[in-house]
């Protein structure tokens, strides 16, 4: 295994697609230090992007924000303007693994390492976030809910890694929330998730809504059906209730270690509804 | 060895607080844990573990490892004899498979190379060939005839028809007319529970380093509960004299029961003695999950009869357990506890145990206890529940108490139940009101308490200050509390007195860190040796006084003279007997060794309330109180720390632990993230309040303390969820997806 | 796999080793310095027992390459106490018998320094999901809490 510690983007990219063997790439380390110590993977190149332009950096852009690659989950939740903006994305990402782990890990990072329970996912996709990716061809973006293609697999060709996630500018009353479900209070995988992103109207209507559901199918779901339910309400009882069951009807979960397919479809419903409630007051909605 | 004055004695140090001796060490990062050690031209191994819960190993090739460059040995059973012992055996065993693997983890072969990267290299070179045989883990599963045969012979010799030779012990108690006594209930309610398999948790892993010289004789360094048990198990595994083995315990990061066997130990000298070379060797936590530790998985049925007023009338229990791939006892201590809080004229208890494709079980905390009492005292909050009765109320009124024959056989003498029960009612906690979907639930516990083999040296040192020489190591705090009572009893301060852990050459025989034991007995040897040491000071200052011996006394660190009769000196202090002992006589000193018996049993009662969350299942710990009777806690806080410590592993074993088994008999969850030990955030505060009710077997009044505090709370817990969700829960742990599932079924 | 050179600063002390490519921080620390104060309970960021801030941020050193110190400021246990005086949370730890078998206070003892350097005034709360990272499995947590807060409190002059 060798280690890389390029200095700008075209020699990482460079190195990306030159190793002919497996490469990987090191911001936060988190799951390829995990990965390696398990023997799951054996990388013949590592390249820590640490040190590229602006990689680190939290930029205002365009009324919103461009988060770069290696920026970590303490950082992020250290940036009032981001907090402020978009809290559901941040405390999705700030809920992964304990403070240790948020001094390192990164949203990109939690984003290619391509789990459907990654929890800072739901709340990107709900955002209609942006990922930026350097790549042999040049620059390209490509919305975050097209990077996941199944579990552990993502959609970035060879020599291809992506150096920041954009979140755009949003309307004044508006905003957003992400819970999950863990059987702790922390330090689990979540076993069930949802990211609900909204806007209001001056009357606290809601005009627009994104729905994103997490651990209950191979990739993070966006769930227009849900959507629907509550677009046009004020989250009412009713419109909730059949946004659980939009949200539980869509579920294609697993058996495993961490939950059942009936637990998690029954909870998928339930945190979605509480996440609503909780971007809605946040938007300056009152239930 | 009975108590001091009748249990009305003052003390002046113990009870109090003192830092612990061992606390700068560990909070600098000095002090040396098992992986710690290292030794001149050391090796480093590593461990081949069965990916198979049942198979035959047909064929081990090992030339590929044994080629690589930097490997130095390479081993697999036939590297071992054969021991005599069969408990020696099935050790062995465990820690490298012979014909069979018989669980996923199983040890197959190891190596050890000039660095754990070669070493790791080598483990995957090795070919192994097996062939797959079909695999069992559930304990009902394994009891049924036709079950898939863990091992071959070690059946009960008179199987019941019906039953797998899976089954290996078997045992019937009890007292009093069972018919009769249901004749007289007015509610009779029978149910049965399982438990997962949990395990101890230990933040260290096991870790050791090994040295073999070529003439035979070998160090080892280790991480244990035990080390001259250690060195019996390794001295019988190598065929050694327990002499040529000189066995060394580190600090050690946790053991709770898991640390009293050996896994890896016999392997690294083995390793050690291929080589010609020190081995280190530390388990890798994913091992230790799949191969080490855990507790035994239970299923119980569970019938007691009780009138209106809360008189139970009799009770019956059948406990069936697995131990893992080898013949376990442990059941028996689980039926002997599950009823002991009781006063009962008609009890019958019926305990089966039995062998499954799962790692050989090692003690935890109370070993049985925890599941045989969840299950009874689930019981018996139901019948309260249903005749509307206080749950303390009638545990008062059926409490086990001095005279009680306990079910098990022994007459109690003092216990502290009721005192227990009472104050546990007398608590605001037991007043405080409840919110919507919250319950409160309660639970008696009970622990035997061991005495055991203890060996201890006490050295006067000339400038007065003292050395104490213990074989147990230290877990919990006992260097603490064996110094103060030390100081106790010699009357000096408590910083003049340093204890040591010995290694195995320095004392007799001490057994393992176990069953409550050290506080009690090597406290109880550490008093008599201190003792010895008193009169021998009193000797040697009636010499220089020219008196008879009897009539010097010994008080707060001073020879007297025992009174006018006796002439008239100065006292003589422990520092100026101790500057003159060369001329007097020599160097002082004191020692005891007993095989101790009077560990009083201990009881405790926890009291939890919780709040479940209707639309996940989840339960959340609002306020936990721990009762427990110390006899007499030497060191409050450590007392406390054993309390709160226990309960907060019960509450993991009843709401997230569990071994987890898929269809290929692999374990699914062997890491620190998916087998869920409650974490900081889970937790309130566990408030305590210590009971003393003093041990008429020890002289200041001890009692063990280390495991009844894991015994409450699996009943606690869950009878406080089902107060609150209205329904009966009966098997642990009370996972999320597992009470959800049971609200959804109700509706 | 050719070994890496790396010059960065433990404890204050500009220091340099070689490491492997794939070794983490934490073997480094342990099996090329000698400073067996972190320790490895999981490998796998779990546990927090190998609990190092590498440039002020607290961190699992096993989740970090050797190779990622070069440059860094790294704060290991050993670097805690500033030569014979205890920092207060060692003190604390001892006074409030905030440690059973020890193995692991050296990490939470590095977390619970990183939470007080930011929020010199935490609830409760805010100390047990800080420490949510940190298992312990002998003491339940109640007096490791206690011992943080009463640290705190000294430390905030009172």
């Amino acid at each position: 295994m060798r280690y890389e510690k390029p200095e700008n983007v075209a020699d990482a990219v460079k190195l990306l697609h030159a190793e002919t063997g497996v490469a990987r790439i090191l911001a936060g380390g988190t799951d390829v230090l995990v990965q390696l110590k398990a023997g799951m993977v054996e990388p013949d190149l590592i390249v820590d992007i640490k040190d590229l332009d602006g990689i680190k950096d939290i930029t205002p852009e365009d009324g919103g924000y461009r988060i770069g690659a290696a920026v970590s989950g303490a950082r992020l939740g250290e940036h009032a303007g981001v907090t402020a903006l978009w809290p559901g994305v941040v405390e999705g990402f700030e809920l992964i693994g304990s403070t240790q782990v948020q001094g390192r890990a990164t949203m990109v990072g939690n984003l290619c390492n391509g789990s459907p329970a990654a929890d800072s996912v739901p709340g990107l996709i709900a955002a209609n976030a942006v990922a930026r990716i350097a790549g042999p061809d040049g620059t390209r973006d490509c919305a975050v809910i097209d990077i996941p293609v199944s579990p552990g697999k993502i959609s970035l060709a060879k020599g291809e890694f992506i150096t920041s996630v954009f979140l755009p500018k949003r309307p004044e009353r508006a905003s957003d929330a992400y819970l999950r479900f863990i059987p702790r209070t922390e330090m689990d995988i979540a076993v069930a998730a949802a990211g609900v992103s909204l806007e209001l109207d001056a009357d606290g209507t809601c005009v627009a809504a994104c729905v994103a559901l997490g651990a209950v199918a191979p990739t993070v779901l966006l769930v227009d059906a849900a959507a629907d339910c509550i677009i046009g309400t004020k989250l009412d009882d009713a419109s909730l209730k059949a946004m659980a069951s939009a949200c539980s009807d869509v579920c294609n979960p697993i058996d495993d270690r961490r939950g059942t397919i009936e637990f998690r479809t029954q909870t998928a419903g339930v945190l979605a509804k509480r996440a609503a409630l909780i971007a809605y007051e946040r938007a300056g909605g009152r239930t | 060895m009975a108590l001091d004055e009748n249990g009305k004695r003052i003390f002046k140090q113990v009870g109090t607080r003192p830092a612990r001796p061992d606390g700068i060490d560990k909070v600098t990062g000095r002090a040396m844990y098992g992986a710690d050690a290292t030794a001149p031209g050391m090796l480093f191994g590593h461990i081949l573990r069965s990916p198979h819960a049942h198979a035959r190993i047909k064929s081990i090739d090992t030339s590929a490892a044994e080629a690589l460059s930097g490997v130095k040995a390479v081993i697999t059973s036939k590297d071992f004899g054969t021991p005599e012992d069969e408990s020696v055996r099935d050790v062995q065993d465990n820690c490298m498979a012979g014909d069979k693997v018989l669980y996923d983890g199983h040890a197959v072969a190891a190596v050890a190379a000039n660095s754990l990267a070669i070493a790791k290299k080598a483990v995957k070179l090795i070919k192994v060939d097996y062939e797959i045989l079909p695999h069992v883990t559930d304990v009902d599963a394994a009891m049924q005839a036709g079950a898939p045969l863990v091992q071959e012979g070690r059946g009960l010799d008179d199987l019941p028809a019906g039953m797998s030779e899976n089954v290996t012990y078997h045992f019937e108690f009890g007292h009093g007319d069972m018919d009769a006594g249901f004749a007289k209930a007015d509610k009779i309610i029978e149910r049965s529970f399982k438990t997962a398999a949990t395990h101890q948790g230990y933040i260290e892993p096991h870790a050791c380093l090994a040295s073999m010289g070529i003439d035979g004789k070998g160090e080892l360094w280790c991480c244990t509960q035990g080390h001259y048990y250690v060195r019996e198990l390794c001295a019988g595994i190598m065929g050694m004299e327990t002499s040529q083995l000189r066995v060394t315990a580190s600090e050690i990061g946790g053991g709770f029961g898991g640390k009293t066997t050996v896994f890896i130990e016999p392997v690294a000298l083995g390793l050690s003695r291929k080589a010609g070379r020190p081995v280190k060797l530390v388990m890798p936590r994913e091992d230790v999950f799949r191969a080490s530790g855990p507790t035994a998985s239970s299923s119980t049925d569970v019938k007691i009869g009780m009138t209106k007023d809360g008189r139970i009338t009799a009770a019956h229990a059948t406990f069936r357990y697995q131990g893992g791939a080898y013949p376990s006892g442990t059941v028996q201590f689980g039926a002997q506890s599950a009823f002991a809080a009781y006063d009962l004229d008609a009890v019958q208890t019926i305990g089966w145990s039995a062998m499954t494709n799962r790692p050989k079980e090692a003690a935890y905390r109370a070993p049985g206890a925890p599941m045989a009492i969840y299950a009874v005292e689930s019981v018996v909050d139901e019948l309260c529940q249903e005749l509307d009765l206080d749950p303390l109320d009638v545990r008062l009124k059926n409490s086990a108490h001095k005279g009680t024959k306990s079910s098990y056989g022994p007459t109690f003498d003092d216990i502290g139940l009721e005192a227990t029960l009472e104050a546990a009612k007398a608590h605001p906690h037991y007043a405080a009101p409840l919110g919507p979907n919250q319950g409160r639930g309660l639970s008696c516990g009970f622990w035997f308490n061991f005495g055991g083999n203890t060996s201890v040296s006490m050295n006067l040192n000339f400038d007065g200050t003292v050395g104490i020489t213990e074989g147990n190591p230290d877990i919990g705090g006992s260097r603490a509390s064996i110094s103060l009572m030390a100081a106790e009893e010699l009357g000096i301060p408590y910083e003049k007195v340093r204890t040591i852990v010995a290694d195995t050459n320095s004392l007799g025989h001490n057994d393992v860190t176990d069953g409550s034991r050290v506080t009690f007995a090597v406290g109880l040897a550490t008093i008599k040796a201190a003792r010895e040491a008193i009169k021998i000071m009193c000797a040697r200052v009636a010499k220089i006084w020219d008196i008879d011996a009897d009539a010097v006394y010994w008080e707060d660190g001073f020879a007297k003279p025992s009174g006018p009769n006796a002439g008239s000196f100065d006292p003589m202090s422990i520092e100026e007997i101790a500057a003159i002992s060369a001329e007097t006589g020599g160097p002082i000193s004191g020692h005891h060794e007993v095989n101790a018996d009077g560990a009083g049993v201990s009881f405790g009662v926890h009291l939890v309330d919780v709040e479940v969350d209707p639309e996940t299942g989840a339960t959340t710990i609002l306020r936990y109180t721990v009762f427990q009777d110390a006899g007499k806690a030497v060191h409050p806080d450590y007392v406390e720390g054993q309390m709160q410590g226990g309960a907060v592993q019960g509450i993991g074993w009843a709401l997230n632990e569990e071994y987890i088994y898929g269809d290929d008999g692999r374990l699914q969850n062997p890491s620190l993230l998916d087998y869920r030990i409650p974490v900081a955030s889970d937790l309130p505060d566990i408030d305590t309040v210590i009971l003393e009710i003093p041990n008429p077997g020890h002289p200041y009044g001890v009692r063990g303390v280390g495991e009844t505090g894991i015994v409450p709370p699996l009943a606690a817990v869950s009878n406080a969820v089902s107060r609150s969700i209205g329904l009966r829960m009966s098997a642990l742990p009370m996972s999320p997806p597992r009470v959800l599932k049971a609200l959804t079924a109700k509706g | 796999m050719k070994n890496i050179h790396v010059s960065t600063t433990i404890n204050g002390d500009p220091t340099e080793f070689i490491c492997a490519p794939d070794e983490s921080l934490l073997d480094v620390l342990r099996n090329r310095l000698a400073l067996t104060g972190a320790k490895e309970g999981c490998g796998t960021g779990d546990c927090g027992a190998c609990s190092v801030t590498v440039d002020g941020r607290l961190v699992c050193s096993c989740l970090v390459l050797g190779a990622e110190a070069d440059g860094v400021e790294v704060e290991t246990i050993e670097g805690m106490a500033d030569g014979d005086k205890l920092h207060p949370l060692q003190q604390h730890f001892i006074d409030k018998a905030a440690l059973q078998c020890g193995v692991c206070t050296p990490g939470i003892l590095v977390a619970a320094k990183a939470l007080l350097e930011k929020n010199p005034n935490p609830t409760d709360t805010e100390v047990r999901y800080w420490l949510a990272g940190n298992l312990c499995r002998c003491t339940g947590y109640d007096k490791i809490i206690k011992a943080v807060q009463s640290a705190a409190a000294e430390m905030r002059g009172e």
